[in-house]
């Protein structure tokens, strides 16, 4: 069984539109983030686990002890849940000392002990020498640290963050993200973590719930969630931008191979068991796995991969890297040309790619236009479910009549 | 010059003094009490409450003074239950004074005090709540420290109003020289009667009283909450 394990419906009225959190995780010690964009639920579900925010019907157990519980009528007071809340704000009680807002949550424990755990903390969150100023003398980061310290000072059996890094310095955030790594080594307690930026989920989570319109629409490990999103509004809210829609032109099981057709171009894919020739299907390929390649270099030698003649569109640098918005080239008889082009609407006819600083200057991408964009068949994700097949599109409803006979 | 005003009856002054430090007190409390209800609590009728408290201020000091004494009168329960208790009728006495300047000074403090409770950031006292607090060690040590130079602001100026009740006053404690006669009821009777000296002396006083006393929540509002 799971320390924390909790499933609840709430129905809120958000400016005369209805809205429903209809929630069901299982979380163990470790970090679990919950994603996704801003308004889909994130912050009330941590509001209703702490006890501000009483669901309609559902159960809440922590350790084996029912916080909430629609059917008998349970529902424990946030000042007994024994749970950390680090507020996106903070929070700290602006008239009190870093010290006395640390000793305001373990009032009851004798006054030794007390000091004994205030110490340890303010040394664990190097606020030996804050101790005694109060919130508006402090930093935003010792702010950020003497609010995670008073959350466990009083030894939570969970602990809820919201946002912990809005506002903060990037320099800071590589702190509070080795903070955090030492308290889920030191507290072997659940850990929830609302965020909106992938990058921080897949940093620190253990786990990651997916939220979409107040439902968790994906769970998994960061990795997984990345690589293999379930749908492409998940994949867009990953950030991944380079989605298309297709049919199935070839599946081929013995060399793990299929042919994905979008109205542009033809992709080699990995085999899709339980798919058939003619289905309609959306994938996606995250834009780092896009490599360029000089237009006289040689034909794909194995099939594992898929080159496409592209011209740069445009090019927008980021610190660190290079991101390409590729126009696929028609060229006639090409890999890329449509069959039946006059019965295609235009899709989406450009790939992302995005590529190191240093490649870019070492392959002079600046200084030439046309490229071939290779695709790797193994980056290729194909989300599960059917997708609408392209319009016009002549070979999928010939294919799904063939499967009816 | 120094002979009149050592004739003048300082009675009124010291009168109203005392009955606006009482007032003020009773409606710290009240006052308090209903800013938080009204602030932090969420009830049916939380709206229409806080018009009724709000209604001596829009209300002609008559009227009101007129709904006071029909409630305290010696003939009504309220009225017969405060004289079993203590002895004498409440109205036409000093204390009459007390009720009318504190029916003046609640709805002023309950308006400001409601509005600085408001403001106190909610995830300040959540997370207080998270802390195992219950909610009156959140209300005296988060809470009202948070807003104390609101609240602070909102008592002086409910004592200013208080000091300066006429209306009221004079419709349930009467004007009685040395016994109900308030200083705003002291400076009717002295203009009426053509005491011009006493009159000057007491407006100024309550000028400069009110002067001081604007100033001065001005100050505490003016600087920032902590």
């Amino acid at each position: 069984m799971a320390q924390l394990e909790f499933t609840f419906r709430k129905r809120l009225a958000v400016g005369g539109a209805g809205f429903e959190l209809d929630i069901r995780l299982d979380c163990d010690a470790g970090i679990t983030v919950l994603f996704g964009a801003s308004g889909s639920g994130k912050t009330l579900t941590l509001e209703a686990l702490a006890g501000f925010l009483k669901p309609d019907e559902g159960r809440i157990l922590l350790h084996d002890s029912i916080l909430f519980d629609s059917g008998s009528g349970v529902c424990l007071p946030p000042q007994r849940r024994n749970i950390g809340y680090v507020f996106q704000t903070y929070a700290l009680f602006p008239h009190m000392t870093v010290e006395q807002n640390l000793a305001f949550g373990i009032q009851r424990v004798p006054a030794l002990e007390r000091r004994r755990r205030i110490h340890e903390m303010l040394e664990l969150f190097g606020l030996i020498e804050r101790a005694g100023r109060r919130p508006g003398e402090l930093s935003g980061g010792e702010k950020q640290r003497a609010s995670i310290a008073r959350a466990l000072v009083t030894e939570p059996r969970l602990l809820l963050l919201d946002e912990p890094v809005r506002g903060l310095d990037y320099p800071l955030r590589a702190d509070f993200y080795e903070i955090l790594r030492n308290v889920r080594e030191r507290y072997r307690i659940p850990i929830l973590l609302v965020t909106h930026d992938v990058a921080e989920g897949f940093f620190l989570g253990d786990r990651m719930a997916v939220y979409g319109g107040g439902r968790i629409v994906q769970m998994g490990t960061p990795e997984e969630v990345f690589h293999r999103p379930h749908s492409p509004a998940i994949a867009r809210l990953l950030g991944i931008s380079n989605i298309f829609s297709g049919v199935i032109e070839e599946l081929d099981p013995m060399s793990d191979r299929s042919v994905l057709k979008t109205p542009q171009f033809s992709i080699a894919a990995p085999y899709l068991p339980g798919r058939f020739r003619g289905d309609a299907v959306s994938f996606c390929i995250p834009r780092e796995h896009v490599a360029l390649l000089a237009t006289g270099s040689a034909r794909s030698a194995n099939g594992r991969e898929t080159r496409i003649p592209v011209r740069i569109a445009e090019e927008v640098f980021t610190p660190t890297t290079v991101r390409l918005r590729l126009d696929v080239v028609n060229s006639p008889g090409g890999p890329g040309t449509p069959q039946d082009s006059d019965a295609m609407p235009s899709g989406p006819g450009s790939v992302e790619s995005e590529v190191s600083r240093a490649a870019y200057q070492k392959m002079k991408i600046a200084q030439q236009k046309d490229w071939l964009a290779e695709l790797p068949a193994a980056s290729i994700h194909v989300f599960p479910g059917q997708s609408e097949p392209p319009l016009g599109s002549g070979l999928g409803p010939r294919a799904r009549a063939e499967r009816r006979a | 010059m120094w002979n009149t005003l050592a004739q003048i009856d300082w009675f009124p002054f010291w009168l109203s003094l005392r009955v606006a430090v009482i007032a003020t007190a009773i409606s710290l409390v009240v006052g308090l009490a209903l800013a938080y209800l009204l602030a932090r609590h969420e009830f049916r009728g939380r709206e229409v409450l806080d018009s009724v408290i709000t209604l001596p201020i829009v209300l002609p000091p008559t009227v009101l003074g007129y709904y006071l004494l029909v409630l305290l009168g010696r003939n009504s329960g309220l009225g017969r239950g405060f004289e079993a208790v203590f002895g004498f009728p409440l109205v036409f006495t000093w204390q009459a004074a007390v009720v009318a300047a504190a029916f003046h000074s609640v709805p002023l403090l309950v308006k400001s005090a409601r509005a600085a409770l408001e403001s106190v950031d909610r995830n300040i006292e959540n997370a207080a709540l998270t802390l195992g607090a219950s909610e009156s060690r959140i209300f005296f040590q988060i809470t009202l420290p948070m807003a104390r130079r609101s609240v602070l602001a909102a008592t002086v100026f409910a004592f200013a109003r208080a000091l300066g009740d006429f209306g009221v006053t004079i419709m349930i404690a009467g004007n009685m020289p040395g016994r109900t006669q308030t200083m705003a009821v002291a400076i009717y009777d002295a203009v009426q009667s053509g005491n011009t000296l006493p009159a000057n002396l007491m407006v100024l006083i309550i000028s400069l009283t009110a002067i001081a006393i604007l100033y001065a929540t001005n100050r505490l509002q003016g600087e920032r909450l902590l």
